[in-house]
């Protein structure tokens, strides 16, 4: 009996809660507790995240993606919330056939995952080997256009090819930007003289 | 395929396989949860669940706990995980006064009242 | 013991010495449990029995020091504003001054019928304070209460800070659901009003939680700790006339983040009964409430640490009598054990100062709450950042407004790749640490 290797315990757990939650965000019919266990499943997410030594993205992910966006769904979720749309069933037609494409595509992606050779497990020796590194600054650099992470690497090419990104964070900046004041744009109160046609619409 | 025995994933360390199929299930989950609700709220929930499959993917690419190659995506999969994070926030944002919008248009929020284009 | 990824932690040059056995400096417990050996018999054979014990450990510690805070800070509550409405309080219960009242209190909530109003959504009903109560728990994991050489702390993050903060966040998903589940319209109101307030006061905390962390180089707090060892001349605080602002916003904004008066309209009496814990009562009714004393004395902590010098008091005394870890364990023990009060009594001041507001200040209105984040916190944040970066980069090893110069040792950068054990010092790195010289890799 081999002695039992606790990172992949670990794994079963959390990869274990997060795709339960995901099938309970699907079979779920109720919006606020599809959020619910969409926060959960993320949360677990996360956690596979730190168990693979990326422990400033796990944080980042609970701090973004759990916290911020969700209390966004949650808004918007409340914000519509009205008895009749709380629980929306879907056609028993559209699971058949969502069921059907959706474990054909599992199926697939499934069996590609296995036939790729170098995805496969390490040895136990090699893994146990493996030093955990410091992630923080490196990413802080790679952002700021400074990749420091392998910096002996001996192919030229691929050293080239380790670029930093800076380019693509003032992207992502000036794209927060825009969403910030578009969203805002796009949610902002009607005014007055909208508001009967919302009104006669709605009663029919 | 051996490895996906129980006993085996207990004693034996995992690879990037076990992450690419833990992101393979949630993207299905995903994408169901995108063809099959009805409400605009879940639909979007669906997308995250998808963005949040690509992320464990990235993770797993470069983690040097699954795969210490040469070829490991190293760092890059974490930058990239940061900027699909970042925009997953962005997207909901959007999204979601957009849904609001429809909302406040058509006092409903089923995808299907949304139908103006067919004419 | 592999190196197991699930501690991946900070691994110094330090650790180096501590040799073959794989585990690091971080689960002190689990090591000690591993080591320690009756008459040449290992009692604690197994790694895995270790790290349970372990964890066990840290989990009852924390739990505890969370559950009896939250009694005593009831308690403090109800004397400080009894003194600040010219009565007495508590006094019966317990002897003199009722320190036994919140437990008295808590008897009797337990004796509570646990109600559920017609039309809630169960499940997420009983759920939701659990939820409130992990996070504020939660955030406990990775906040230490003793530096040093071997920091005393449940688990030793690289991401200390960022960490803490994001787990609080989640604080605000127990409210939501308790307001949504209650399936009462005052309940839903002080969820909404308590989401709006909270996402919102995350922007300036972040702005001034990320000042400290710019001036000490790294997001672990034993680091950011550490760093202010010495004089309190030498505590973040009175780096520069920026961090003491900064400061003072962080405080605001961590009080409006842990829903405490005056900004407390989650739960506002006078509009709407008692907001989104209207309708329970009994045990859950509690375990809200020991979740917002938790998170109360969580932000104080952090903002001990990170701006009043954590675990070194204002004067080195530890150092001065010797007790530090280089003068052998018992030593070194006490110096931790006085780093600990240091910084259980710097968080209830801090405590004791969001009760002192609470009784003096009028509640705002929701939308003066949101001027107050987005017109004032959130600018005055962002330009303290920039003064703040602009003064370390213009003024390095400058304190207390300037006049002092700083001991080296305590402004070094003592974290991230550079120091990484499997990386060796050469030239080419240090060439890297002077920003952009070298490998500009666009």
């Amino acid at each position: 009996m081999q002695e039992i290797y606790w990172p992949s315990v670990f794994f079963l757990l959390f990869s274990g809660i997060s795709c339960a939650f995901a099938v309970g965000v699907l079979l779920s019919q109720n919006i606020v507790r599809m959020a619910f266990y969409l926060v959960l499943s993320l949360a677990a997410t996360s956690g596979l995240f730190f168990l693979a030594g990326a422990d400033f993205v796990g944080a980042m992910q609970l701090m973004i993606y759990v916290g911020g966006t969700l209390v966004l769904l949650i808004f918007g979720v409340m914000l519509t919330s009205q008895e009749r749309f709380i629980e929306m069933h879907t056609w028993a037609g559209d699971w058949v056939k969502a069921f059907l494409a959706g474990g054909a595509l599992l199926f697939i992606l499934v069996s590609a995952a296995f036939s790729v050779p170098a995805w496969q497990s390490m040895d136990r020796a090699e893994a146990e080997a493996v030093v955990a590194s410091k992630t923080v600054t490196p990413l802080g650099m790679g952002l700021l256009g400074v990749r420091v992470d392998k910096p002996e690497e001996p192919d030229a090419a691929r050293r080239d090819g380790m670029a930093g990104y800076l380019f693509q964070f003032e992207i992502v900046s000036v794209h927060l930007l825009v969403v910030l004041i578009g969203a805002a744009y796009l949610a902002r109160a009607k005014r007055k003289r909208d508001l009967p046609a919302v009104q006669s619409d709605g009663s029919q | 395929m051996q490895n996906l025995i129980l006993a085996n994933l207990l004693t034996e360390p995992i690879g990037v396989a076990h992450y690419v199929v833990v992101s393979a299930f949630m993207f299905t989950c995903g994408v169901l949860c995108m063809a099959t609700k009805r409400n605009v709220l879940g639909v979007l929930m669906g997308v995250e669940l998808v963005l949040n499959a690509a992320s464990i993917n990235l993770i797993a690419f470069g983690s040097p706990f699954l795969r210490n190659d040469a070829n490991s995506l190293g760092l890059d999969g974490q930058l990239m995980t940061l900027f699909v994070i970042v925009l997953a926030a962005a997207e909901a944002a959007v999204a979601l006064a957009i849904a609001l919008n429809f909302y406040n248009n058509h006092d409903s929020i089923d995808v299907d009242r949304a139908d103006e284009l067919l004419g | 013991m592999s190196s197991c990824p699930v501690g991946a932690g900070s691994r110094d040059k330090r650790d180096d010495d501590i040799g073959s056995v794989g585990l690091k400096e971080e689960p002190q417990v689990a090591q000690f449990l591993l080591d320690f050996t009756i008459f040449g018999f290992d009692v604690c054979p197994w790694p895995w029995l270790a790290y349970t014990i372990a964890g066990f450990v840290h989990v009852v510690l924390i739990l505890n020091l969370v559950a009896v805070s939250a009694l005593v800070f009831i308690w403090l509550e109800r004397k400080i504003s009894g003194r600040i409405q010219d009565r007495l309080g508590p006094t019966r219960v317990g002897g003199k001054f009722g320190w036994l009242q919140t437990l008295a209190d808590g008897l009797k909530l337990l004796t509570k019928e646990d109600l559920r109003p017609e039309g809630s959504d169960g499940m997420l009903f009983r759920v939701a304070p659990y939820v409130s109560f992990c996070a504020s728990i939660a955030a406990f994991i990775a906040i230490p209460f003793a530096g040093g050489e071997y920091p005393w702390i449940a688990q030793h993050l690289n991401t200390g800070v960022f960490f803490v903060l994001a787990v609080m966040g989640l604080e605000v998903f127990g409210v939501i659901l308790a307001g949504y589940a209650s399936a009462s319209k005052w309940s839903l109101f002080g969820a909404m009003r308590e989401a709006a307030q909270v996402v919102t006061y995350e922007v300036p905390l972040g702005m001034c939680v990320v000042v400290p962390v710019l001036l000490s180089g790294s997001l672990d707090m034993v680091v950011i700790g550490d760093r202010q060892a010495g004089l309190f001349t030498n505590w973040l605080v009175f780096h520069d006339p920026f961090t003491f602002i900064t400061f003072w916003v962080y405080f605001t904004c961590a009080m409006a983040s842990v829903n405490r008066a005056p900004f407390d309209l989650a739960e506002a009496e006078s509009e709407l009964v008692a907001g989104f814990h209207t309708e329970y009562s009994g045990l859950r009714w509690s375990f809200f409430f020991m979740a917002e004393y938790g998170s109360m004395f969580a932000v104080s902590i952090l903002a001990s640490i990170l701006f009043l010098g954590g675990w070194h008091g204002p004067f080195p005394i530890t150092e001065w009598l010797g007790l530090t870890a280089e003068n052998g364990a018992v030593l070194g023990y006490l110096g931790q054990l006085l780093g600990l009060g240091n910084v259980l009594l710097k968080g209830t001041i801090g405590v004791c100062v969001m009760i002192w507001v609470r009784w003096t200040l009028p509640r705002l209105r929701i939308d003066q709450v949101m001027a107050v984040c987005l017109k004032y916190c959130t600018p005055i944040a962002a330009a303290m950042f920039l003064g703040a970066t602009f003064w370390h980069y213009s003024l390095p090893g400058k304190n207390f407004f300037g006049l002092l110069n700083k001991p080296a040792a305590t402004y070094e950068v003592s974290e991230g790749w550079q120091n990484q054990a499997s990386q060796p010092e050469t030239e080419e790195h240090l060439a890297i640490s002077t920003p952009l010289t070298k490998l500009g890799g666009q």
